[in-house]
């Protein structure tokens, strides 16, 4: 962060923005499948594990092709068929969407460790970045506003799917699904072939988020990479109110709150630094806290969202 | 056309089931039964709890395939793959259990239910068209809708209208209707009954119309068929039959249990002090304001009121399921908060409205079900921590004999019970030993005549015996036979208080709608 140093303390919120920005995409694809896959009634957990297979994936195939965004591709494929599995499994009887996430996420970052071993030392060709600041003489401005393709990809995503979700029949199909499956069957809707299909798409996202975080930011592959911003995006989603766009703010909230560490010891303080680290995940704490009430159902769940529902 | 064409016409059916069977697992639930429905008029469907009736009428909506037989409509054999392919042969149905999307608006849940010639697509909604379309139909209909509020919103009764306007939008000429009056108060039921019936009269559409209630059926019905034990004992005209004639194809022999006399109590030892009672619901509005009631051993004091005027926020509170936001519950005069130790020790039993959803897991076994009040005990389990199967087992079985829950099948998950014998159930857990108080909401929704006499008798009963028992019913007509006192709630709060000797029907039906 040597750029923020040359304009002193404005350095911080501009660091904080360019942070935020940079570090909430992984956020917002996962928080965006998992909205995706709540709304139609369901829960996958083990989107932490289609994040890290994700991240591994892209990484192999950007290295092995040369192309980043064949890299992403690969990993939008390897998160829908993750996604593809949780769906099927949740659809045979007695099932247990919980169990079969918290299965698959432990499935997917083991798989990805093993089959990454190899992809540690070699460096991928990356994703690149939109330079925006070019207007700018400052080079802090300029390093600040260099935004990744991908962000603009989910900012676009998420208004696409609040509008699906408002103004399509497939929006309200899901929505009715996720609010009572008995009301989904009796206007002869397909309940699981209609959550089946959200949970592959939501692996897919999530897939995507994964692929930014090994070719964008931080931007290599190591089994450090993800550090639980697969799960953190199931507490996003009940912050957000299963609303897309409130998807959108509350990641760049929770990337903001990541980016708090580097930004303040790109001014020099560095005292602290990893209790600033630990901010994202205390917000998480918070957010369940604050969202918990023993009088009033959450606005905004879908009805049929439980952790004990089956099909 | 000629005099004999139009004569053939008018017996011709428009829906015919021929020797329809259905199978689950070990259960035998439809045999061989034949149905024939006549283009115009209302045709009931009648038997006790688990005859078969909502598993028939399913049949033919196309939400279970029947495991033999055949279905005809319009003169033609159709296999119903899915409820789309039904409503595309003209049968709309109504379920006994409400299925509209709770979070959806009205329109929505409209919109969703008339299929597009699409099918699901990505296809952009027009909500302005679609509002202004409804809008119109639902003039033309003699029901009315508010298009735009959520469906939680809606009381019962409203919820009802909503599921029939849903079907009629579709233009069925077949409209099923699963005990769609449960729910209603009898002025409800009337109007929406009345309403039908006059639609039928003057279009082509048959009902299908589901009921325990016998005066429904004298009332509007046109012809009428029993099942028992999922096969039919009964079909005639209405006006070939009479209460004792039906009765006996319902049930056989049996005898109807006698409402035990009501025996002389002191009623001054309170059980049940409640003051100054507010809670909130579930959107955090001020559902109970500032309610006072009291409760004594051997009185039964009944609750009166139209659904959605604070009953259900009341038995939650008491159930120890919802937080009170003011006042105080005295329960032998100590104060009470709905904890499981202090509802184990005052012996308080609570049965509130829709068991299935709200006092059972629906896929847990009925004997898990029944075992969740004392499952902890001494007598069930090893050192409180390990449950002990058999003695567990052996209580669920007297407990399902005692009540007569169908099938005597204690592993059965909760949910495949019929909805009368889920009832049962879940009574038989509350009733099934002595009780020092009793809260129960609506206890005989949903029940057969034989069921309903047996709850009324085993109700009276605990009273005599000393039982303090707070009755919460939509039903007046309970409230009256029941109830040694009555309290009325309207918008939250408790506006009119008589005893048994001052009650008056006409009045009470004022106060229930607040005048
Ligand atoms: N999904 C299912 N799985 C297993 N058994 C079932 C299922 N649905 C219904 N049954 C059984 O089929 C029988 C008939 O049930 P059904 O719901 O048709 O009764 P009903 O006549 O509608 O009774 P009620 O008046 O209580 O609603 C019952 O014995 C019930 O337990
Ligand atoms: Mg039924």
């Amino acid at each position: 962060m040597e750029g923020a140093a040359d304009l002193g303390w404005w350095g911080v919120p501009l660091a904080l923005l360019a942070g935020a920005v940079r570090a909430s995409t992984p956020f917002l694809f996962v928080s965006l499948g998992e909205c995706l896959t709540e709304k139609s009634g369901r829960i996958n957990l083990g989107l932490e594990g289609t994040l890290v297979m994700g991240a591994m994936i892209a990484y192999g195939i950007s290295f092995l092709t040369g192309s980043p965004w064949l890299g992403v591709a690969g990993a939008a494929g390897v998160g829908l068929v993750m996604g593809a599995l949780h769906g099927v499994i949740c659809g045979l009887p007695r099932v247990n969407h919980i169990a079969v996430g918290i299965a698959l996420m432990i499935f997917g970052v083991g798989l990805a460790f093993f089959l990454g071993k190899p992809l540690i030392q070699p460096s991928a060709p990356q994703l690149p970045g939109l330079a925006l600041g070019a207007w700018s003489d400052s080079r802090a401005v300029r390093a600040a506003l260099n935004v990744n393709a991908l962000f603009i990809i989910g900012v676009i995503l998420t208004f696409v799917m609040a509008w699906m979700f408002r103004s399509t029949r497939i929006g309200l199909a899901i929505r009715t699904v996720g609010d009572s499956r008995d009301a989904a069957r009796a206007v002869g809707l397909d309940v699981k072939r209609i959550r089946l299909l959200t949970t592959a798409v939501g692996g897919a996202f999530a897939g995507v988020g994964g692929s930014f975080l090994s070719l964008y930011y931080p931007g290599s592959w190591n089994e450090g990479l993800s550090s639980g911003q697969g799960l953190m995006a199931v507490a996003l989603v009940i912050f957000a109110r299963w609303d897309p766009i409130k998807c959108l703010y509350a990641s760049l909230l929770f990337g903001g709150a990541g980016a708090l560490g580097p930004a303040l010891q790109g001014v020099g303080i560095s005292t602290g630094y990893y209790l600033f680290n630990a901010t994202p995940y205390l917000l998480t704490l918070i957010v369940m806290i604050a969202a918990s009430s023993r009088d009033r159902a959450l606005a905004g769940a879908p009805g049929d969202l439980s952790i004990n529902s089956s099909s | 056309m000629t005099v004999s064409n139009d004569k053939r016409a008018a017996s011709r059916a428009i829906l015919e089931t021929l020797g329809v069977g259905k199978v689950f697992g070990a259960t035998r639930a439809l045999d061989d039964v034949t149905l024939r429905v006549a283009p115009r008029g209302i045709h009931a469907l009648l038997g006790e709890n688990g005859a078969g009736k909502s598993t028939l009428v399913k049949c033919l909506a196309g939400f279970h395939r029947p495991s033999s037989g055949q279905i005809m409509i319009g003169g033609r054999e159709r296999v119903l793959r899915s409820p789309r392919d039904a409503h595309a042969a003209g049968v709309g149905m109504v379920y006994q259990h409400f299925t509209l999307a709770p979070n959806l608006t009205v329109l929505e849940n409209l919109v969703l239910a008339v299929p597009d010639r699409n099918g699901v697509s990505a296809r952009r909604i027009d909500w302005k068209a679609e509002r202004a379309r409804f809008a119109q139909q639902i003039d033309e209909l003699p029901f009315d809708a508010d298009l735009d509020v959520t469906v939680s919103s809606l009381s019962s009764g409203q919820k009802q209208k909503v599921e029939i306007i849903k079907q009629l939008c579709l233009g069925p000429r077949i409209l099923i209707l699963d005990e769609p009056t449960s729910v209603l108060t009898p002025d409800e039921a009337d109007e929406v009954l009345g309403t039908l019936h006059e639609m039928t009269r003057d279009q082509d559409l048959a009902v299908i119309l589901i009921t325990h209630k016998m005066r429904e059926v004298f009332a509007y019905a046109d012809r009428v068929t029993v099942l028992r034990g999922g096969r039919v004992t009964g079909d005639d005209e209405i006006g070939a039959l009479d209460a004792d004639a039906l009765s006996e194809m319902m049930i056989g022999e049996v005898e109807i249990a006698k409402s035990p006399e009501r025996a002389p109590t002191a009623a001054d030892n309170v059980l049940l002090r409640i003051e100054n009672l507010s809670a909130d619901n579930d959107r955090g509005v001020r559902a109970l304001d500032d309610v006072n009631l009291t409760v004594a051993a051997g009185e039964i004091v009944g609750v009166a009121g139209v659904s959605g005027n604070g009953q259900t926020e009341l038995a939650q509170v008491l159930a120890g399921q919802r937080r009170a936001m003011a006042g105080r519950i005295q329960v032998h005069e100590e104060v009470y908060s709905g904890t499981r130790a202090e509802i184990s020790r005052h012996g308080m039993h609570c049965l509130p409205e829709e068991p299935l959803r709200n006092a059972c897991v629906p896929d847990m076994s009925v004997a898990d079900n029944l075992a969740f009040r004392h499952f902890d005990r001494p007598e069930y389990s090893l050192g409180g921590l390990f449950m002990r199967g058999a003695p567990l087992a052996r209580r669920a079985a007297t407990l399902m004999e005692r009540f007569n829950v169908k099938p005597r099948e204690p592993r059965l998950p909760m949910a495949s019970l019929s909805g009368g014998n889920v009832q049962r159930a879940a009574l038989a857990r509350e009733l099934g030993e002595d009780v020092d108080i009793l809260v129960v909401t609506n206890p005989c929704f949903g029940l057969d005549v034989a069921a309903v006499a047996q709850i009324h008798a085993q109700l009276m009963d605990a009273r005599n015996a000393g039982t303090a028992v707070l009755l919460i019913s939509e039903d007046l007509d309970e409230l009256l036979t029941l109830a040694d006192r009555l309290v009325v709630l309207f918008e939250g709060r408790a506006v009119h208080e008589c005893t048994r000797e001052q009650a008056d029907r006409r009045g009470i039906g004022q106060k229930m709608t607040g005048y």
